[in-house]
Formats: C-alpha cells, structure tokens, sequence
C-alpha cells in the first residue's frame, strides 16, 4: 500500500489488491468511529480508498504508515442482504457465451455466487459487487442503453451491479428485482453499503 | 413564501451541501462558491447553512408572499426591488408582494440570493441542494414554481455594504500535482503550467472543462475507478483537462493530475475565460 497526497485535504491509499482495500476500507471506518482518524469521506474504490476531508493529512499519513488492518475486521461487521431476483435479462445468451455456459448454467452460477459490495459509485447506492471469478469478465455494450430500469441486476467487467434509479447505462442485463436499493428517508439510504454480502437469490 | 415568475436561464435552490455520503455514491453538492453563500444569509439574518437560490446568469423575477430582508452576492448585476434599484451585498427590505428583478451579471456568471429565513423545502440526506448530477434534491427552479420559506431567524446584519470579489479576466488557479501526474508525460505538466487553457461553454456545476494543449499520457490503459475530490483535474481521453466542481461524481476512472486549491473562482468564470496554473511554491 502506497499513500499518495492529493490536493490540500485528502490522501489517497493506493492498495495492491481488492482484499486489501476492503481491509483498510474497514479498519479507517473502526478508527473514525473510535476517533483516531479525523477525515469527512473514507471513499473505497477499485484498487484504492480515498480519505477527503482530513485537517492535516502529512501527520494523518504518518500514523496511517504505522497502522496495520486487521484482517479480523472485515467480516465482523458485514451483514448480508438477499436481493430477491427474477432473472430475464435480455443480455443473458450475450453472457452465457462469453462464459461458455448455457443460460440455466448462468443463472445458477449467479445465485450461487457470494457477493460482497467493493465499493459505490456512478449514481446514490449503486454497488459494485465481487465474487465472479476473473475469468468472467465481460465487456459493456459498445452503444449503451439510453435507459436501463430501476432494479435492474447487471454484469460489467469483474462486477455486478443493480441499478438503483432508471438512468442510461452500458452494463449486460442479466436480471431484476424489485428491492429498494436507495431511500433517503432510511438509515443508512444505501441497501447496499461497502463490505455488505449479497446474494441474488430466487424465491 | 417565494412565487417564481421567472426563473432565469439556471437557476437552483443551494445550501452547504451533502458532505459525508461519498462512500455511498452521493456527490457533496452545494453553493458553487459557498462563501458567497454564507455571506448573502448572514446579510439577512440566517445562519450560514440556510438554503438559498444559486442564479448562473440571473434572470430571476421572485415575488414574496410575506414582507422579508434579501441579500444577493456574488456577480455584478442589476437589482430591482418593484422597480427600484439596490446593491449587491447588502440588506435589501421588500415588502409583501413586491417584486424583485435580478437583471443579467455585467462580469462574472453567478449570483446566490438569500431570503430571511431561508428556503424551507425539504432535506434530503441533510441538505436543501439540487444536486445536478444524480437529482437528489429539488428539482432546478422553473417558472411558476413556489418555495416555501422558513421563519426568519434573526435581524439583519447592520451593515450597509460588502465589498465583492472582482471578476478577473485571467483565472490563475493553485495546482498541487498528483494524486496520478506519474500517468502523464512530464511535458503535460509543463503544459498544465505552463500554457493558458480557456474555459469550455459546456461547463456546468459538475466541471469546469478547459481547452488548450492536450495532455498526452505516459502509461495507456484505463484506471481503475477511484475516488475524486473537489477541485481535481481529471483528464479523459482527449487529453482536454476537467476540474471537478460541487456535483462531480464520487468516483471517476480517468487519471488526475492534479488538485486545484480553491475552485470558487471558476464559479464567475464565464465561457472563454483565460485559466493559468501555478504550482503550490509561487
């Protein structure tokens, strides 16, 4: 892990790997919480986990340098959500033969997959979920769609992802499901939250 | 009460934003220049956080149900209360159903108008914003629309005037490099500052994106998602640079090559204004 200054008030840790982001992701949100770290926004992404918001990020980042996570932390707090999911997206036979299954085979490798959310990003409670194994990466459209629907379930790249509002999008559609994934009047407004476990299941 | 006869060509409702929900995908939104922001609620009695109307070139024509003290900040621009002429940064008095005129700015693009007692719309996620982007909030202004407005909180500041922020014809903005200048060439940083870029006429309250000398990348490929912060230089693929305003995203996935300071000046900055760089030492 490298920590890279950025601006006057944010540092950026630049993880080696998705596992190491989510154990600093998790080990930040304890120390924040126990007030050992003052920063507004601990942001996990793809391979990193932004601090914004951090008074005096040169000190900040030399206590974080004699920090170690602790890789007990990461599973103690993530709960799960089941995520009710019919699946008839229309981008399925495009998935099945990049994975070179069938369909029902597919299907079946989704709910039995364990995801866990990385990160949020693109729109208010979109979750970028793993747990596909690599070799099940698959391309976005070349043309995205001008309008993919709410609670649509979607594979693009190493991820899934379910559109929390209606908005355009290029990612393969594979499903659906009527949970909500982003009320602002609940607390926390994100279904989804970084380091929660999901599992598309069908009743 | 505010009764919205004209909105103006962009009008929004602002308060200090939604800080605090990044980790969530939730831009910070809020006042493009949140000084000037505070400043007008001060003027009228409110505390700094109230929600106020953010203006990008006037235009506006409000009637208040209830008499009230306004303040309007930021550009300068023409303003009528039912016919009459008044300042920029000071209390203005209008009386019950008079008409305030906010004309177009003569320099500089935005204005921010507070009403005693702030503009009382609902909160989402502890914010009055609009938030452009991803339509949390209340939607932009329109015409006929009506905003509610809270009991005013406190007297007027007993000030008679402020003294505004001149518009400058060349922008020069404090660029710290990094956190990703090792993706560019050591020429793009030379260019970022070293030569002028203009402002583009598609900024918005997202970015403001600039034209000039493209900044060619050393390392190809794309990034990996990662967070971004206000004021950073995100550089897509053309090599045109774009600085991150209130509504940016979360997270973006081209490069940064740097972090502006302080990004309020950009707010005034009108299509095909000059912008200069400087690094953090001069």
């Amino acid at each position: 892990m490298r920590i890279r200054p950025v601006g006057r008030h944010a540092l950026l840790l630049d993880c080696d790997d998705p596992g190491q982001v989510e154990r600093w992701r998790a080990e930040l949100w304890r120390r924040r919480a126990a007030g050992e770290l003052d920063a507004a926004e601990i942001v996990p992404a793809a391979g990193t986990v932004l601090l914004d918001g951090v008074p005096d990020p040169e000190s900040t980042a030399t206590r974080i340098a004699g920090w170690t996570p602790d890789p007990v932390t990461t599973t103690a707090d993530a709960g799960t959500v089941d995520v009710p999911t019919v699946y008839d997206g229309e981008d399925l036979p495009l998935v099945a033969a990049h994975w070179r299954l069938t369909v029902p085979q597919v299907v079946q490798r989704l709910r039995d997959t364990e995801f866990r959310v990385a990160f949020c990003g693109f729109a208010p409670g979109f979750g970028y979920l793993t747990g596909l194994p690599p070799q099940y990466a698959v391309p976005r459209l070349p043309t995205p769609r001008p309008r993919v629907p709410a609670g649509s379930v979607a594979l693009a790249g190493p991820y899934a992802g379910i559109y929390p509002t209606a908005s355009p999008g290029g990612w393969l559609l594979v499903g659906r499901t009527t949970l909500t994934l982003f009320d602002v009047a609940a607390d926390p407004p994100a279904t989804l939250t970084p380091g929660t476990r999901v599992r598309l299941v069908t009743r | 009460m505010i009764e919205v006869r004209r909105a103006g060509p962009r009008t929004t409702v602002q308060d200090l934003g939604r800080p605090g929900w990044a980790h969530l995908g939730v831009p910070r939104s809020g006042a493009l220049d949140p000084a000037a922001l505070a400043l007008a609620n001060r003027l009228v009695g409110n505390p700094a956080d109230a929600a106020g109307l953010e203006l990008t070139l006037g235009g506006g024509e409000l009637r208040l149900t209830r008499a009230g003290t306004v303040a309007v900040t930021g550009a300068d621009v023409e303003i009528r209360v039912d016919g009459r002429p008044g300042d920029v940064g000071r209390p203005l008095a209008v009386p019950a159903g008079a008409v305030l005129r906010i004309g177009s700015p003569r320099h500089g693009l935005r204005n921010w108008l507070a009403v005693d007692g702030g503009i009382a719309v609902d909160p989402v996620l502890g914010s009055r914003s609009t938030d452009t982007l991803s339509g949390l909030g209340p939607p932009p202004v329109g015409d006929g629309d009506r905003l509610p407005l809270g009991p005013p909180a406190g007297p007027p500041a007993p000030v008679d005037f402020t003294v505004g922020r001149p518009v400058p014809d060349e922008l020069w903005l404090t660029l710290r490099p990094g956190p990703r200048a090792d993706w560019f060439t050591a020429d793009a940083l030379a260019s970022l500052l070293g030569t002028a870029y203009t402002v583009s006429p598609v900024s918005d309250r997202i970015g403001a994106r600039l034209v000039g000398a493209a900044l060619p990348r050393a390392v190809a490929g794309e990034l990996p998602s990662e967070g971004v912060v206000l004021g950073a230089v995100q550089v897509p693929a053309d090599g045109q640079p774009l600085i991150f305003l209130a509504d940016h995203p979360t997270t973006g996935g081209y490069p940064v090559i740097g972090v502006v300071d302080d990004v309020t000046g950009l707010a005034q900055a009108r299509p095909g204004t000059t912008v200069r760089f400087h690094g953090p030492q001069r």
